[in-house]
């Protein structure tokens, strides 16, 4: 992608709102057109399909859309990469969560033709060829139950542990909180956490579990 | 004759009741795992419905001109046509498919509908009036249709068809798909002509009672406590919302992928709507995004996904509701309030209780909860009363444990503040009454003991208040709880391949409950095989049919079905290896990839060299499992919780600091799923006790907070500490027993009476809101000036 092309991609509400004295009326056709703001040329997208290339785990998708398609559904219904899910649809839970140039974002809230020119990475791509040690992590600590939020959750821990490799339960809960789960793996995931940063198992990454409670005996139980 | 099958002792057991991992964890922890949301054939067509932006009206004309002739749109199907009344807002009007969801969107707002509107009522909270007079008229087949809808308990069904008597023949009513009990009352019910029904909000029921309630409550020597106490409309809020694509394979087939909790049962429920064979419809399902008891049927997604599609020439066509539409029109919990007397002799005896409840379930009314809950049975002398608020909230479905959270929390609640009052210990109050429970006293003592132990209870139990300096108080709560989890119908089959190949087809679903890998492990165990030895086929209706996973009863079910083909099968293969082995069939076994003779290896043949003796036909034994009387399944769980909280009474905050599940579910299976199930209710049980409402205005009807910023679930930083305890060992006897539902019903309890020990007053509705926890307190300083 050209320069140009990526000014427009980051063609702001602000901006918009400054645009004067241009003749706005955008014909329908394919590819930008180019208007001017503030003595500046800018190209606008749309409002028909246009072109749109994606760079997503390393292979390169093609396809025209409007320019109101969000990157999520470019994904999903064009790409027919169904990692990320659609679930808010307004950036809220976090089940659509994607790289890009090692960014987290919600891919419902990002415009497909706002992330040409960039490295996307869903769930599907984030180990190399093999399941990400992450992915086998929520395995191991069954950090899992429908599996619905799980691809956008691996994704998101995956970027929460690059930037925290010695995280808190603080820094989980602000780190990993804007990934909602309905049937409840949250501390699935503090054992993620716990067992990619080599923490001390305790509290909610602790094994309470069946066998080990049942060799001790406890009170009450034979 | 005695059934000859039954689960291997614990020493023999390696994978059942072991930890073995999730066979589909890293399909979706990377991604790969497809559900329908993501099912995109070639030449997909998208659906969505014009929805009624009215709580209660009456269509008055409906106009597709517009929409007929806009670029992209392929089918469009009156749901609902003019004249027909609309009881909810986001009800379906009109179905449309088109090529994106562009021009669907489009096409759906070009469509015009003319209503005429009607009164509505979306609240419920308010306490109806008393003396309202029961309804006696005759049932109608709707009638009979909303009891089930709201899962009204079999014997007050039976006991309203005897005493009101039908205005239906019979033979009308869908009469196979009803329990034995309820058709011998139908068929033996006075038949009555149909009646004008009453135009009230309110539907009461006869109060129930037992014993001599207002003798127990004067009796000498009597403590009596007084509350009320509710519970409000929530949602299901399945991450995957609900919804179908279907596509005609050829003019008669239809073959559909549905987000469903019943794959089996989906043909069944299609074909009528589609007038063709339910054996022409093929359903599949690989995986499933939530349900919580709301994915039941087709729905009218599932339908009109294939009328659209019939009309666009057997396309296929998604219908996947919008996250507003999941949160409106797929499903909500129905509500339960109730104004609560209870009293107790001063040594902590309960003697007797009198309530009187109230709650929705929208347009049908919904069902009692079954209050005092656990008690009822054995407790002297109660009265409830319960009246069916019919309101314009929308319509319920069946959630996780259906009726059991809302009477769990008006039943203990009001028994924690009767323990207040007393001043004593709950868990010595609770103890001291266990044995109303009835036959789960037992466990249900076992495992206080083993809570009080897991929360330090004993040791860090204060009176109600927590009463050091600062803002931050501290407090602890308990609450118990009971479920059925029954294993459901079953069957399957599993094949042996003269190479060695297994494959299991089963058509059941796997909620995330782990379904599949209990089959796994039960297969794994009895064939001596691994998992990754064997092929499970499932989540299609080609395959033998499963029950639905709902009330817990899949585990059972399933567990049950898979071990009786593997027995069978393993014994055929035994009888073709015995001869080779210079043994007798029976004194082989299946162990670590081998087939040899007991007690000592040394005649021994690998796995692949005991199939090569099948010959060329192979082995296929089908699995089905004797419902009710099976007895590698059992019924009947006891669980209880414990909650601490920290509240901040300057904010009204609620925080979780810890929480306790000791649950009982006979043999588990495996291990980390049934503890998974448990953590995930406690936390799905933190967010209706704090966060979750389903928000009306009264004034428009409409919902709110249909979305994921104000419909708000609990977060990975709002969930504490929690612990989890099954009850392993001591129970295993009884078989397998379901726990989805009953870890989630004590949560709301726990947690609202941890909130009462915390700051000394009882904050009476859920979710307990900062605004709920500070008026509550005001509330108290006024009754005390």
């Amino acid at each position: 992608m050209s320069k140009k092309d990526d000014k427009a991609s980051s063609f702001s509400r602000r901006e918009f709102l400054k645009i004067s004295g241009v003749a706005a009326s955008v014909p329908l056709i394919v590819g930008p057109t180019v208007v001017k703001i503030e003595g500046q040329e800018v190209a606008v997208h749309g409002p028909g399909a246009v072109p749109v290339k994606l760079n997503v785990n390393g292979r390169t998708f093609s396809a025209d859309l409007e320019p109101r398609v969000t990157l999520l559904d470019a994904l999903r219904e064009n790409f027919d990469i169904t990692g990320p899910k659609r679930v808010c649809d307004r950036g809220e839970c976090g089940a659509c969560t994607v790289l890009i140039d090692d960014r987290l974002v919600y891919s419902c809230t990002t415009l497909a033709i706002e992330a040409q020119g960039k490295q996307i990475v869903t769930a599907e791509g984030l180990g190399s060829g093999q399941p990400h040690p992450v992915q086998t992590a929520f395995v191991n600590n069954d950090a899992q139950q429908c599996g619905f939020c799980t691809p956008g959750l691996t994704v998101a821990t995956k970027a929460f542990l690059e930037k925290h490799p010695h995280a808190t339960d603080e820094e989980i809960a602000h780190g990993i909180g804007g990934n909602l789960c309905r049937c409840g793996t949250y501390r699935g995931i503090h054992g993620v956490v716990a067992q990619m940063t080599g923490r001390e198992p305790k509290g909610n990454a602790g094994t309470t579990m069946v066998a080990e409670r049942a060799a001790k005996s406890v009170k009450g139980d034979a | 004759m005695p059934d000859q099958y039954s689960w291997p002792p614990p020493e023999e057991r390696t994978y059942i009741g072991r930890r073995m991992g999730r066979v589909d964890g890293l399909a979706k922890s990377t991604g790969h795992a497809k559900y329908t949301y993501d099912y995109n054939p070639k030449g997909l067509l998208y659906g969505a419905f014009v929805r009624s932006p009215y709580a209660h009206a009456r269509i008055t004309s409906i106009d597709i001109n517009a929409a007929e002739k806009m670029p992209g749109v392929k089918a469009i199907e009156i749901v609902q046509k003019q004249g027909s009344e609309v009881h909810w807002a986001g009800d379906e009007i009109v179905a449309i498919a088109a090529v994106d969801e562009s021009a669907l969107r489009d096409a759906v707002r070009a469509v015009k509908v003319e209503y005429e509107q009607l009164p509505h009522l979306v609240i419920d909270s308010k306490e109806p009036p008393r003396n309202l007079p029961p309804d006696t008229s005759p049932l109608s087949g709707d009638d009979l249709e909303d009891m089930f809808d709201n899962q009204v308990p079999a014997n007050q069904m039976i006991k309203e068809i005897k005493e009101r008597g039908i205005s239906f023949k019979p033979e009308e009513a869908p009469l196979d798909e009803m329990p034995a009990n309820i058709v011998a009352a139908l068929k033996s019910a006075p038949q009555k002509p149909p009646q004008q029904k009453s135009a009230s909000w309110y539907k009461p029921a006869a109060a129930e009672t037992q014993g001599d309630p207002d003798a127990a409550f004067k009796a000498a020597d009597t403590v009596i406590s007084e509350g009320v106490y509710g519970i409000p409309v929530i949602a299901h809020c399945c991450l995957e919302s609900h919804g179908s694509v279907s596509e005609w394979t050829d003019k008669d087939h239809l073959l559909v992928h549905a987000s469903t909790q019943f794959i089996s049962g989906i043909p069944g429920q299609m074909g009528d709507e589609l007038k063709i064979p339910a054996s022409n419809i093929r359903a599949v399902q690989e995986n499933i995004g939530g349900g919580f008891g709301s994915k039941f049927g087709p729905d009218r997604w599932g339908i009109f996904s294939a009328k659209l599609s019939k009309k666009a020439d057997g396309a296929p066509v998604k219908m996947m509701l919008a996250r507003d539409e999941e949160l409106e029109v797929a499903g909500c919990r129905p509500s339960a309030y109730a104004r609560v007397r209870v009293a107790a002799k001063k040594d902590g005896t309960l003697t007797g209780w009198d309530s009187f409840g109230w709650g929705t379930g929208g347009p049908g009314g919904g069902g009692s909860p079954p209050i005092p809950y656990l008690i009822r049975d054995r407790l002297p002398n109660y009265r409830t009363q319960w009246t069916a608020v019919v309101n314009n909230i929308g319509p319920a479905r069946a959630w996780r444990a259906p009726n059991h959270p809302q009477a769990c929390l008006i039943t203990m609640a009001a028994l924690d503040d009767l323990a207040a009052k007393l001043g004593m210990n709950p868990l010595e109050f609770f103890n001291k009454n266990v044995d109303l429970t009835g036959p789960r006293a037992n466990i249900f003592r076992d495992e206080f003991a083993v809570a009080d132990d897991l929360m330090g209870w004993s040791k860090r139990w204060h009176q109600r208040g927590d009463k050091t300096a600062g803002s931050i108080k501290q407090g602890l709560g308990l609450s118990m709880h009971t479920w059925g989890g029954r294993g459901h119908q079953s069957e399957c089959d599993l094949t042996i391949q003269p190479d060695g190949s297994v494959t299991i087809k089963m058509g059941t679903q796997d909620l995330g409950t782990g379904t599949r890998t209990a089959i796994m492990a039960v297969a794994a165990d009895t064939l001596g095989l691994s998992p990754q030895q064997i092929t499970l086929l499932y989540g299609d209706t080609r395959y033998p049919m499963s029950g639905g996973s709902g009330g817990s009863t899949t585990i059972g079910g399933v567990s049950s079905t898979t071990r009786r083909a593997a027995v069978d099968a393993r014994d055929a293969l035994f009888a073709k290896v015995a001869p080779a082995l210079g043994s007798t069939p029976d004194q082989l076994e299946a162990v670590k990839g081998q087939v040899r003779a007991k007690g000592g290896s040394s005649k021994a043949l690998s796995w692949k060299e005991a199939c090569a003796k099948i010959g060329a036909v192979p082995i296929n034994a089908h699995g089905k499992n004797l419902g009710g009387r099976d007895p590698l399944m059992n019924s009947g769980v006891g669980g209880v919780q414990m909650a601490d909280v920290s509240v901040d009474i300057e904010t009204g905050i609620v925080k979780i600091n810890k929480m306790v599940a000791v649950q009982d579910c006979g043999l588990v299976v495996v291990p980390e799923t049934a503890e998974s199930q448990c953590y995930g209710a406690l936390i799905m049980g933190i967010s209706y006790a704090l966060y979750e409402e389903k928000i009306m205005d009264p004034t428009t009807g409409l919902m709110l907070n249909p979305n994921m910023e104000f419909y708000r679930l609990a977060g990975i930083g709002d969930i504490g500490e929690l612990v989890v305890h099954m009850m392993v060992n001591k129970y295993d006897s009884r078989g397998v027993i379901g726990l989805g539902e009953p870890p989630v019903i004590s949560p709301g309890a726990a947690i609202s009476n941890a909130v009462a020990n915390a700051i000394g007053v009882r904050v009476p509705t859920l979710p307990l809101t900062p605004a709920r926890v500070l008026a509550a307190m005001e509330e108290s300083q006024k009754g005390a000036a």
